[in-house]
């Protein structure tokens, strides 16, 4: 489990994270949502240590993130942000090899080289894998990435948007396969969201931000309600039942 | 797997090449007493490939911990720092640098600030957590032209006489190797390169960006101090053996990124150290035996360098 006790973070005079106190649930997918600026990104940055917090702590399974050893805790969660762009000459599998770093470094073991190929199929990569990173599209690079952390098979994933640059067919299969992760192999998922339809479709639990402060945190179904919204968003929205599935409408 | 075996079929064609240069070097038109040339040119071959391998590595090292293709050490003013240094030591004690300090307390002066240069590029740079390349050239360009004109400034002052102990060091020339030194620069050489390429795996890792080095499990702070360092000491000791050759790490290592297509620098720092001791000796050689010393290799060095780092910069929106 990942508990966030009194986070805060301050960014010169503005303050971004305001008291957070939340717990994410064992082997769930969990939306973080809410407008530009709410704190969705900085949250996640400093739960995965890559910004250091003001205030509070982060605790991973009952311990402090920064009590780990780095490469144990690396093998345990893992974090994907949203831009990755390097110019290095690195073929696809090479790419999802790197996710084995934190157990092996540079030299795969045989269960090293099974993961990084379980992953490859995960994505459905496998036309592509020989293929230089820097020749992919920016969809193909980021489930290239996807499948860096899967491979990584830490207990606990961190994205951040990752349907940037994603076509509606690829973000779909995308979520399916982070479905698949936390229903099949019992991941836990965190996930920055900007499409509250995305967030509505695939997650089991909704977190909902503003001005650095937990504004909602409650179940998809609980989330998805038309008053809730509007003061998450501060757009009237809409909600439309479809096949038992809530969707959003706010082009009006 | 056949990327692999391509790459390493051009090591060995480079470290053949090399071997081939420096046969040429030793042995072309030794004249009557061989014993005598050969004292002196072994002596060039060997400082020229330890001050090889350190550009090679440090140039690398730092291009991907700034993730640029286009600052070495060198052009971010650490050379400046050594410059200045070397001023301050002679602003200090006259005409009795020689007596007061020898060559090896220089050494390790000159090593202890620009490892604390390092760490002030560090702290400027990367406490802040923005590695944007303009802010890096701005400070690079900033620092050098500081340290620079502190050093004009005090050689203003020098008695001209101790101008010339300075001036002795302003001057990259295989020439004039400083033969005391030589031992202990390869001996520094060697062992830091060593531990530089033990940690090339880390290289490889941070060169997928910060974010990327903390998921997988780095200390990235403590990583990029570290590999700071060992380029700092790896600078030392090659401005210290012959001088200041600003361009010649952007020319070699852009040289090396072309040849070898792989993203790991196990093979990226060997190929660069090859191509790096084939370039300087091949140079040397044309220069000297070719032409006759009329014009110095680094001066080539930077004439060439200088022209790349400007087309480099024109090009660098595309990249």
């Amino acid at each position: 489990m990942i508990e966030v006790k009194e986070l805060s973070k301050q960014f010169g005079k503005k303050v971004v994270l305001d008291g957070i106190d939340v717990q994410f649930p064992k082997g769930k997918i969990t939306s973080l949502i809410g407008s530009n600026g709410a704190g969705k990104s900085t949250l996640l940055s400093v739960i995965s240590r890559l910004l250091a917090q003001d205030k509070g702590v982060v605790r991973v399974d009952e311990k402090d993130i920064h009590a780990y050893k780095n490469n144990v805790l690396s093998q345990r969660l893992s974090i994907l942000k949203q831009s990755n762009h390097v110019r290095l000459k690195l073929t696809v599998r090479e790419l999802v090899s790197f996710g084995r770093f934190p157990y092996s470094q540079d030299n795969l073991t045989a269960h090293d080289r099974q993961k990084v190929d379980t992953a490859i199929r995960f994505l459905d990569l496998q036309d592509i894998e020989n293929t230089y990173i820097d020749e992919l599209s920016g969809g193909q690079k980021q489930r290239a990435y996807m499948a860096m952390v899967v491979a990584q098979d830490t207990d606990y994933l961190l994205l951040d948007e990752p349907l940037n640059n994603l076509d509606m067919k690829h973000s779909v299969q995308i979520m399916k396969t982070l479905r698949r992760l936390a229903n099949e192999l019992g991941k836990t998922i965190i996930i920055v969201l900007h499409d509250i339809n995305f967030a509505s479709h695939y997650s089991d639990y909704i977190l909902a931000l503003k001005d650095g402060k937990v504004r909602y945190y409650d179940t998809t179904e609980r989330i998805m309600n038309e008053r809730v919204l509007e003061d998450i968003f501060g757009i009237p929205i809409s909600i439309i039942e479809f096949n038992d599935k809530k969707i959003c409408n706010y082009f009006n | 797997m056949e990327k692999v075996t391509g790459d390493k079929a051009k090591l060995w064609i480079a470290a053949g090449a090399l071997v081939a240069v420096i046969a040429l070097y030793l042995f072309w038109q030794m004249g009557g007493s061989w014993q005598f040339a050969l004292n002196l040119r072994y002596v060039k071959v060997l400082a020229i490939l330890v001050v090889a391998c350190c550009v090679a590595y440090s140039s690398v090292a730092f291009q991907t911990i700034t993730h640029n293709r286009i600052l070495t050490p060198s052009i971010m003013g650490f050379e400046s720092v050594y410059l200045l240094i070397q001023t301050i030591v002679v602003f200090v004690y006259g005409d009795n640098t020689y007596r007061v300090l020898s060559d090896w307390g220089n050494f390790a002066i000159s090593i202890i600030g620009m490892v604390g240069f390092a760490f002030l590029l560090y702290l400027l740079i990367y406490k802040r957590g923005k590695d944007n390349l303009y802010l890096l050239l701005l400070v690079g360009v900033v620092t050098g032209i500081l340290f620079n004109s502190l050093s004009s400034f005090m050689q203003l002052l020098i008695d001209p006489n101790d101008f010339f102990i300075v001036q002795g060091k302003m001057f990259a020339s295989f020439n004039k190797i400083n033969r005391n030194l030589l031992g202990l620069a390869s001996v520094i050489m060697l062992v830091t390169l060593y531990i530089g390429v033990r940690l090339a795996r880390y290289l490889d890792v941070l060169a997928l960006g910060r974010d990327q080095a903390i998921n997988l499990g780095l200390n990235y702070n403590r990583m990029v101090q570290l590999f700071l360092a060992l380029i700092a000491v790896l600078v030392s000791v090659s401005t210290a053996l012959i001088g200041p050759i600003t361009f010649l790490g952007l020319l070699v290592t852009n040289l090396t990124y072309e040849l070898f297509r792989t993203y790991r620098h196990r093979v990226l720092i060997t190929a660069c150290c090859l191509v790096t001791g084939i370039t300087l000796l091949g140079g040397q050689f044309v220069m000297e035996r070719l032409f006759n010393l009329s014009i110095p290799v680094s001066a080539i060095i930077n004439f060439a360098g200088g022209l790349y780092f400007m087309y480099l910069l024109l090009r660098v929106r595309k990249i």
